[in-house]
């Protein structure tokens, strides 16, 4: 058991393109659930929308503005047609409801009907290199940019700029929705829906803007991760959404730091019990009773366990404050 | 709550807001879809005009994406010959299989090709779905329908070669694919119905939606799978093993409600928060049946062969038959109890209003373990079936989680008589869709008949009025 280079693993991972992505999408599923009370269980589908909305044109040889302009089209489209349906719907049932939405968007986006555009089951691969040729750090075999092993090569550590850039451009404007009106407004709709409507406000556009705009930032982070590898339907799946919920309540949902210190805060500790467990395992500690392969499945039992615990023992998360969570009965 | 701009009744969003408020916010959605549908039809033609070496880039990235790579897979090309010329056969199911575990499925593409790769060399079976054939085409030999024994060497991608031609003798008449549709559909609606009425009680009773029910599932068929099959097990036949499976599984779904749920409802948790936990307990068990049971598709040790029998038009097996007689008795049974026993009138009573039945003196704490059990055995019970019709894995529960969902819905979530019909009709919608439409569309059917229910009747077609305030 090597406990500095499993601690060097999980802290290069907790600041990777995928914590950066996973962040960004929080921080859009922060908008809907933490501050709005929209339990979108469809979240995907914004990811997927941006993934697709992006390397679909850039596939076609668009520049890549004008990709990037398709990939946020496709994900208001996506928000409207979600959203305009299930937005009137109880809590619960919009939950159900927008899970099967995304699911409904990812069995269309893998069909043999749609293949000619989306490439089905394959996926689309090889689209971003306009993307990359923005790419101002060296990508030579060799090059690493960091200290020892808590490094990155030029490619990662371009996608993760933009993407760390965009988590605090993203926080920024949603503290600054937070403290207008609008955001005193949405605030009111998930505290109680009969007021802020007697009040005259339109509890309906409020949560239609709140969930568009949550799901520009989905497509945000569907675009980042595809640029980083590509594009396959099999990765929007229902359990992605759950992780991003992971990810969301961990740091505190309904506070403003909550989607990046939880999204640095879960990878790491997510990467570190995957080390521990591998090693533990490769070290004999279990005897016969565990063998390597089973090491993947049991850092998501782990997840779980984290997730109940959570929920259970510190509802607000790291940051939030008590009596301003959804999750418990005022 | 900070009450901001509260007092201006005219203002949704008055001022210093990047969003649109007012009464201008009425036009903005609407515009935003016109303008970026107009977005999203019109850029291809863009691109496709000032592009000509990006297209052929392009072309070359997917040619090298369709490229066979080193790994070994198996692959053909189904034509059929017309008038002396070799038309390509799109559209047509192929499944490789080793054992009882299914390694792959592949449907050939508008040039007829097929391709399933496989994990390692060995030997697998082929197989093609003739009903994927388009009508009145078949195999010019019907037994070769699969194809044991192909061996597949390192590295290599093995081309196997299905014979197609006119169908001859084992023609299906239009009634007959219907009907066997529709008996498939009854076959799977039944499995679903069983698997549905614990979901929707324990919804009913308690308010919670649950995630890990599909988990539940999962456990019956497992607990079954260790009592049937699995190596250090009793190896008892699967009808011995069926019963004490239910059982186990209601006694520990029970035991989690003593244990779990009635703290955490004790700790005054919300139920937003409850259905959160059920995804973390989902998150658990799914992958702790994956640790113990393996990540492989296995099977039973009992009816795996069976010979067909004809009924009428329908084909079936003698097992398929008996689920369905099964399912039908037990939830008949289900719903005599609910309709004339003392405990079910209680938990209708419950389900209809939980203040009004306290009130009246029904002990609701009780009333949740029941269902509880009930349908966790239940549960159990559909997760058998569906391992023996079709196959186990750890998946095979999460996999039914949303038709279930679909079902509640449908039917009236909360209700017990609304799952069950809901099950069916989902089972059947499911089924029968793949008569007109492409198999891969089902699901979609089931999951577009959810949200429109939603949209037009939330509370079901059994379900009672007031839940959708």
């Amino acid at each position: 058991m090597n406990w500095g280079e499993i601690t060097v693993d999980a802290l290069r991972t907790s600041f990777g393109v995928t914590a950066a992505a996973y962040a960004l999408a929080a921080i859009g599923l922060n908008l809907q659930f933490g501050f709005t009370g929209l339990m979108n269980f469809g979240h995907i589908a914004s990811l997927a929308a941006g993934a697709y909305g992006v390397a679909i044109p850039l596939e076609e040889g668009a520049p890549l503005w004008l990709a990037l302009l398709c990939g946020l089209a496709a994900s208001i489209v996506v928000s409207l047609f979600l959203g305009l349906p299930a937005l009137r719907l109880r809590l619960d049932y919009l939950a159900i409801a927008t899970i099967a939405g995304g699911e409904i968007l990812r069995l269309i986006l893998r069909s043999r009907w749609a293949e000619p555009v989306t490439q089905g089951v394959y996926g689309i691969q090889q689209f971003s290199d306009s993307f990359f040729d923005l790419n101002p750090y060296p990508t030579g075999p060799t090059d690493r940019i960091g200290i020892g092993d808590f490094s990155y090569d030029g490619r990662s550590l371009w996608v993760m700029t933009v993407c760390w850039s965009l988590v605090i451009i993203g926080t920024l404007v949603v503290w600054m929705l937070i403290k207008s009106p609008w955001g005193r407004a949405i605030k009111a709709v998930r505290e109680d829906e009969y007021a802020a409507r007697s009040l005259g406000k339109n509890v309906f556009f409020l949560r239609m803007q709140s969930f568009t705009i949550g799901g520009v930032f989905g497509a945000l982070a569907g675009m980042l991760l595809a640029f980083d590898r590509n594009v396959n339907p099999d990765f929007y799946l229902v359990v992605f959404t759950f992780l991003i919920y992971a990810v969301m309540l961990l740091g505190g949902a309904g506070t403003i730091l909550g989607p990046i210190v939880g999204a640095i805060l879960y990878w790491f500790m997510f990467e570190w019990l995957d080390g521990f467990v591998l090693s533990s395992i490769q070290d004999g500690w279990y005897g016969e009773a565990l063998e390597e392969s089973d090491a993947g499945p049991i850092r998501f039992v782990l997840l779980g366990l984290g997730l109940v615990l959570l929920i259970v023992f510190r509802p607000q998360g790291i940051f939030g404050k008590k009596e301003e969570v959804l999750l418990s009965d005022s | 709550m900070p009450s901001g701009n509260f007092g201006k009744p005219n203002g949704v969003d008055a001022g210093g807001t990047p969003i649109a408020g007012g009464s201008k916010s009425l036009a903005l959605p609407g515009l935003v879809v016109l303008a970026s549908l107009v977005v999203l039809l019109l850029a291809p033609l863009f691109f496709n005009l000032g592009s000509s070496t990006g297209a052929g880039a392009a072309e070359l990235a997917q040619a090298e994406t369709t490229q066979p790579d080193e790994a070994e897979s198996i692959r053909g090309r189904l034509v059929i010959t017309e008038d002396g010329e070799r038309v390509p056969v799109p559209g047509a199911e192929i499944t490789v299989s080793q054992g009882n575990n299914i390694i792959g499925t592949a449907v050939s593409d508008s040039d007829g090709q097929w391709q399933i790769e496989v994990p390692a060399e060995g030997i697998y079976s082929v197989s093609i779905n003739v009903n994927s054939l388009p009508e009145g085409m078949g195999l010019t030999d019907p037994d070769r329908q699969t194809l044991t024994d192909v061996s597949v060497s390192e590295g290599q991608s093995k081309a196997v070669i299905f014979r197609l031609g006119e169908a001859v003798g084992s023609s299906v008449s239009r009634v007959e694919r219907f009907a066997n549709l529709f008996f498939s559909g009854l076959r799977f609606g039944s499995i679903l119905a069983l698997c549905s009425v614990g979901l929707s009680l324990v919804f009913g009773v308690s308010g919670l939606v649950n995630f890990a029910h599909g988990e539940i599932v999962t456990l019956g068929a497992l607990v079954a799978f260790f009592l049937n099959a699995s190596e250090g097990g009793p190896q008892i036949s699967l009808l011995a093993a069926a019963v004490p499976a239910m059982l186990i599984t209601g006694v520990l779904i029970g035991g989690m409600e003593i244990g779990f749920w009635r703290p955490l409802r004790d700790r005054k948790i919300s139920l937003v928060s409850l259905s959160l936990v059920t995804i973390g307990l989902s998150f658990m068990l799914r992958y702790s049946f994956a640790v113990v049971f393996g990540t492989d598709f296995r099977s039973y040790r009992d009816y795996n062969i069976q010979d067909p029998v004809e009924i009428g038009w329908i084909t079936t097996t003698p097992k398929n038959l008996v689920i369905v007689i099964i399912s039908i008795g037990l939830l008949a049974g289900l719903g005599l109890f609910l309709m004339n026993t003392r405990s079910g009138i209680g938990i209708r009573a419950v389900s209809a209003n939980r203040e009004l039945a306290s009130v009246a003196g029904i002990d609701v704490s009780n009333v949740l373990l029941t269902v509880w059990i009930i349908g966790a055995a239940l549960s159990a019970l559909g997760g058998i079936f569906y391992g023996i019709s079709e196959q186990l894995d750890w998946l095979m529960g999460f996999r039914l989680l949303l038709l279930m969902f679909a079902a509640v819905i449908l039917g009236g979530i909360g209700t017990a008589f609304g799952a069950m019909l809901g099950g069916f009709l989902i089972g059947i919608i499911v089924e029968v869709s793949t008569y007109w439409i492409d198999s891969e569309f089902k699901l979609v059917v089931a999951l577009v008949v959810l949200v429109a229910m939603l949209m037009v009747r939330p509370q079901g077609l059994l379900g009672l009025k007031e839940r959708t305030a």
